[in-house]
């Protein structure tokens, strides 16, 4: 019998074709992945502004009235960038030594944003509305996924509140710090609210009840949306 | 993440989209050909060769008169076709229904005792003098010009046999509505192996073959119940040219049921599978051109990359199920979800998604140019959406299974 013809060119025509595809994917793919940092890193720079504006705004007015320096002053991006963040950190793994980078920047600005606050809420006699939680990405945590739920829920319902979370493992002195001078021990999700930890994990409930003036928050936030919707009507 | 799921995912995508582009190459290289062929029955065959059409019926009752008198209305010279109808024991009435056809002229009728698809062909076979021989099951209807369009590729002295195009008879539910793409799409792949001399299955219903196959490699095997693979793979194997003529158009009766559907493909899957181990020594020799050196090995490994991506999928899903579990048990229904806000830093880039759009995208064209083909115009209908929705979660099952059963031995059976 004849031998068969074999379409080698054809082969190599769409070996080629395919291996430039799978370039291109690749490229693209890195372009993106480089533009979600690029867009991190201006969300940070903008959330470090606004803190450096603040405590400039705040040292100038130390003697001046409350009523210029509410909380309405701090920045409002934390929580968007928490969110791109943990994305990333999805997407790219907890090892990536950019995504490290990142997080420990926006550990930084956590705390300096909590730094802030406290000094808001104490010259102006207000009481400090903050949660601080910590994590762990080692897989000793079971509850950490489910806590970072509710706290995710906390934060769209009580946009006035603050939740700042750290990854308690962090090779980090500050954050070493965070955790010495509030005694956190390992045992999580902790989270410390109004100078008290309570470990395991916390329910809305739960969390409700120890911030009280979460629910006088829900009330106003109804009673606006009430007013507003009945506005609406007429 | 780079992680070891995702290196056999990447390699498998390479491989899928290095065969789609391959066969996309091969279109373009032959587009002018298939349009061509279509205006190839207004100057008619030049010679009509004689034709016996081997009917095997194992209870059939409720198809077989319709299949004959499709059979019956072919557009050829009647003097120039012989239907044989074997009755291979039938136990419902069959044998009553066919008595009918018995004073035809054109007709003969025989019964023997049940033995198996196989065994009623070759009885057939053994009984015929034509030039060419072919087989219609008893479940399926020809198009009046098929036979036409079938001889017309026999004038290349070279062609040994003559696949079909099969389509769906009258296919409605989503269930069928589905296959009828599955089998548009088989009409585009198998065009596309016939340009490369690589058809490697001479379906059940109506593909015709010169009686002198069969005198000289011998009768249909069982060959786990898929004679219709291994016939082809054997002519292959001793160079015995196939062609498709797309043209020709069969209709066969799909399952209505995802019972019925998952026994039929897993015997189809078994048998090629098993098929592929019998003639595993054609795989990777050049000299059988370009079926052993790329169709076979990427059938072959299609059922490994299907087994495997469907898993990785699986448990993905799987997984993200669990995850929305977990939080909906957590802080209970979330009422925000629907409220969708588009952010393109949320789009996933990730190279596994890219590569899976190109790969999507590719298979998306060669449905519509299978289309194109198998009905003369690109409709965009319910089909494509069930198809392109469940096809993907139905068809691992039964090559799931058709492997498990490879590798266990368990025997497939035919209903």
């Amino acid at each position: 019998m004849e031998p068969r013809k074999i379409s080698s060119r054809k082969y190599l025509y769409s070996f080629v074709i395919t291996a430039i595809i799978f370039s291109t994917a690749i490229f693209l793919s890195n372009y993106f992945s480089q533009k979600r940092i690029d867009e991190i890193r201006n969300i940070q720079d903008k959330i470090s502004i606004d803190i450096l504006s603040s405590e400039t705004q705040f040292s100038l007015l130390e003697e001046s009235l409350c009523k210029d320096i509410g909380t309405g002053t701090l920045s409002t991006e934390l929580a968007n960038l928490e969110e791109r963040l943990s994305y990333t950190e999805s997407q790219r793994g907890v090892n990536d030594p950019e995504v490290q980078t990142l997080k420990k920047y926006y550990s930084l600005l956590e705390i300096k944003d909590y730094l802030l606050m406290n000094r808001i809420s104490e010259k102006c006699k207000r009481n400090p509305l903050s949660i601080i939680y910590f994590y762990s990405t080692n897989n000793d945590c079971e509850d950490c996924e489910r806590e970072g739920y509710v706290l995710t829920r906390l934060r769209e319902t009580y946009p006035d509140l603050r939740i700042y979370s750290f990854d308690y493992n962090m090779d980090m002195s500050a954050i070493k710090t965070l955790i010495s001078i509030n005694k956190v021990e390992n045992n999580l999700p902790a989270l410390i609210i109004k100078d008290k930890t309570y470990y395991g994990f916390q329910s809305i409930e739960d969390l409700e009840k120890a911030v009280p003036e979460l629910k006088l928050l829900k009330s106003t936030k109804e009673a606006t949306t009430t007013t507003a919707t009945s506005t609406k009507k007429r | 993440m780079f992680d070891i799921t995702n290196s056999i995912a990447y390699v498998f995508l390479f491989l899928s989209l290095n065969f789609e582009v391959f066969l996309l190459i091969t279109y373009f290289e032959n587009r002018m050909d298939i349009a061509e062929e279509a205006n190839l029955l207004a100057k008619g065959p030049k010679k009509y060769p004689t034709v016996t059409i081997i009917v095997p019926c194992w209870n059939e009752e409720n198809t077989v008169s319709k299949t004959i008198y499709s059979l019956l209305s072919l557009d050829y010279p009647r003097n120039k076709l012989k239907i044989m109808i074997v009755d291979d024991g039938s136990t419902d009435k069959t044998w009553e229904r066919i008595q009918k056809f018995k004073n035809n002229p054109q007709i003969d009728v025989y019964t023997k005792p049940n033995g198996g698809k196989y065994t009623a062909l070759n009885f057939g076979i053994s009984k015929l003098s034509s030039d060419l021989v072919g087989c219609l099951d008893a479940d399926s209807y020809v198009h009046k010009d098929a036979l036409k369009h079938i001889i017309m590729q026999f004038e290349n002295k070279e062609i040994m046999a003559v696949a079909p195009s099969v389509k769906l008879w009258q296919p409605k539910g989503p269930l069928q509505l589905l296959q009828k793409v599955e089998y548009g799409f088989g009409i585009f792949t198998r065009k596309m192996f016939h340009y490369m001399q690589a058809v490697y299955i001479t379906p059940g219903p109506f593909s015709i073959f010169r009686t002198n196959v069969f005198k000289k490699l011998g009768g249909y095997r069982h060959a786990h119940n898929t004679e219709d693979i291994e016939i082809a793979l054997r002519m292959q194997k001793n160079g015995y040219k196939i062609a498709h003529a797309h043209n020709a158009m069969v209709y066969t009766v799909p399952p209505d049921t995802l019972r019925k559907l998952l026994k039929q493909r897993v015997r189809w899957s078994y048998g090629f599978i098993k098929n592929a181990e019998d003639y595993r020594d054609m795989f990777f020799k050049r000299k059988y051109g370009n079926l052993g050196v790329f169709i076979l090995p990427m059938a072959a490994i299609s059922v490994i990359s299907i087994i495997s991506v469907t898993t990785l999928a699986v448990i993905g899903v799987i997984r993200s199920v669990i995850n929305k579990y977990l939080e909906i048990q957590t802080i209970g229904w979330n009422p925000h979800w629907i409220s969708f806000n588009f952010d393109w830093f949320y789009i996933n880039t990730e190279l596994i998604a890219i590569i899976g759009l190109v790969t999507t995208l590719g298979t998306l064209t060669m449905i519509l140019i299978s289309k194109k083909m198998s009905e003369g115009k690109i409709v965009l209908g319910l089909d494509l959406i069930f198809f392109m929705t469940l096809y993907m979660f139905i068809a691992p099952l039964w090559i799931g299974k058709a492997a498990y059963n490879a590798i266990f031995g368990v025997k497939a059976s035919w209903r």
